[in-house]
């Protein structure tokens, strides 16, 4: 029974992203990584950081108007291969740990990583696997 | 005849009051705001906003004398608890200042003293005319480890000179790596050594480190809504229970499922129970503490938690019950005497559902310490809007609860601040 509901979850996935890729006509490079991303962000992100991408106060951290999002693209994709802790952001604290989220693939975290800049009002570059790639090696 | 023995008693009540305290006298004059500041309330209650924001507050006391002492979560002009003072009588306050330079949760007032506690300590302050004396600070619990999560130091005081203090996990269920997916449960979880509890304090010796208390209750992830119930001469407390269990276990539990996983607790904190966490979690369906899928559980095996100790009454998931205050006074009808308030600040972990909680519940007790009925909607509409997707969409979040002599009810909330002072005319 599990199997079956696992079977058709992931059909869903499937099929949602093979329609995804169909509405787009003339799919940009960052435009595609984005759908892709967004459920991506929906699976592992969204329940802490919301959909509108604006967090918790005091316990999630918002992913708008923050510059761990729309600046230096090799500390945003550190985040999410060693999570982040501790840490205040636009003077506020935020008590819940992020874990680490290596088990993503590149491409997946590209992709992610890509749809949040391009979201929620934020509009910052695309990010390629392949820097995900090289931050990965370093550590 | 009842109404008459009841008014003279209340009179004589009042008249017993020290001459400068005009109180009282002016209560009778107040009038709730037309809207009452927002909020829905039961027939015959109002609300007047005490003020419309003092900065991202947390707990609130209330001093005979009628003065408002509320917790902030981030520094106002280098202070950590704002003051308000209704120098007029009218409900509102006319005087805001601040006191003392940390942030935190906890405050109480009793012994003589107003007690605080920031994330790493709590301190106390001597009152004088009914005023703390913020040059006289005195530390009584000191040296504690700071950490992010449920770091937060709910108190209470009891009526026989212990101070409790509450110490929640810092993490979701005891996972090797927190709230990681694929990451096992710890066994023993390590964390119940020093944290996952509440402890017991001498609320009148200064400077003790964690270790001179004693571990009142363990097995909770975090407590933040506690109060001593003077009736029972018992300590109660609201269980945050845990989250996230559909992202760490997708093949056991779906999104809807997650989101109505597990319960929020009302617990009865007898000395020395357990209440299984990170090894159970409630669910209110099942009536019954489950096995946490960190440790093998699927679901519906009990294993260990089946002799765990159980909640007086189970909420629906993720509300995070932020304050717990039990009604002493005779403002309000009958009912409600020696029942419990509780802030429901609203959920999060429901998400891509829509979230719950938002408002003030109330529970009717019977003598037996035990809730005698099911939980009403005292007040609601802080969020404002019909439904909240996220809880940055909530205008305002209840967090704290006091009750004042004349037995009005304070509600903080968390977003800006804002004070109601909830009456029943």
């Amino acid at each position: 029974m599990k199997y079956i509901i696992t079977l058709s979850l992931l059909t869903l996935f499937l099929s949602s992203a093979v329609m995804q890729k169909n509405t787009v006509s003339k799919p940009e490079f960052a435009n595609f990584q984005a759908d892709s991303g967004k459920i991506i962000y929906e699976t592992y992100c969204l329940p802490c950081h919301q959909e509108d991408g604006t967090g918790v106060p005091n316990m999630n951290p918002p992913l708008v108007n923050t510059d761990w999002v729309l600046g230096d693209s090799l500390r945003l994709i550190n985040v999410i291969l060693k999570g982040l802790k501790d840490t205040e952001i636009n003077g506020d604290s935020f008590s819940n740990e992020m874990p680490s989220h290596d088990f993503l693939t590149d491409n997946q975290i590209a992709d992610v990583l890509t749809y949040v800049r391009k979201s929620f009002g934020n509009k910052a570059g695309a990010i390629s696997p392949e820097d995900v790639k090289k931050q990965r090696a370093k550590k | 005849m009842r109404h008459l023995i009841l008014s003279v008693s209340l009179a004589t009540l009042f008249m017993s009051f020290k001459p400068i305290d005009k109180t009282p006298n002016k209560a009778q004059k107040l009038k709730a705001d037309a809207d009452n500041g927002g909020i829905t309330l039961p027939k015959g209650f109002g609300a007047i906003v005490v003020s419309e924001g003092v900065g991202k507050a947390r707990h609130i006391a209330v001093s005979e004398k009628g003065d408002i002492y509320v917790r902030l979560s981030k520094l106002k002009d280098g202070k950590g608890t704002i003051i308000l003072k209704d120098t007029n009588g009218d409900g509102k306050a006319d005087e805001s200042k601040g006191f003392g330079n940390f942030v935190g949760t906890g405050i109480a007032i009793g012994n003589g003293y107003l007690y605080a506690s920031s994330d790493s300590s709590v301190s106390r302050y001597p009152m004088r005319n009914g005023i703390p004396d913020e040059s006289k600070p005195e530390t009584i619990v000191t040296g504690l480890e700071l950490y992010g999560e449920h770091g937060t130091k709910s108190l209470a005081l009891d009526d026989k000179g212990h101070l409790y203090v509450t110490f929640g996990a810092p993490s979701n269920a005891c996972q090797e790596k927190n709230r990681t997916k694929g990451s096992k449960g710890m066994m023993p979880c390590p964390i119940l050594d020093w944290h996952g509890g509440v402890w017991q304090f001498d609320a009148n010796k200064k400077n003790q480190k964690h270790a001179d208390g004693f571990r009142y209750i363990t097995g909770i992830r975090n407590i933040v809504g506690l109060a001593w119930n003077k009736e029972q001469g018992e300590l109660y407390g609201m269980q945050h229970g845990r989250d996230q269990l559909t992202t760490l276990y997708p093949e056991m539990y779906n999104a809807e499922q997650s989101a109505e996983l597990p319960s929020e607790e009302f617990l009865l904190l007898k000395k020395g129970s357990d209440f299984g966490w990170p090894y159970c979690y409630h669910d209110r369906f099942q009536n019954k503490k489950i096995l946490n899928p960190e440790y093998g559980g699927d679901t519906k095996t009990q294993g260990i938690c089946e002799g765990k100790d159980k909640p007086i009454m189970a909420f629906p998931a993720h509300w995070a019950p932020n304050a717990l205050m039990f009604y002493t006074g005779n403002q309000f009808p009958a009912k409600y005497k020696n029942g419990a308030f509780i802030c429901f600040h609203g959920s999060w972990n429901r998400a891509p559902l829509k979230q719950g909680g938002y408002f003030v519940a109330f529970v009717p007790f019977g003598k037996d310490g035990k809730p005698s009925g099911d939980y009403e909607v005292f007040a609601e509409g802080f969020a404002g809007g019909s439904e909240i997707k996220q809880p940055n969409d909530a205008k305002a979040r209840p967090m704290g609860l006091a009750q004042s002599a004349d037995g009005s009810i304070y509600i903080t909330d968390s977003v800006k601040g804002k004070v109601w002072r909830v009456i029943y005319q």
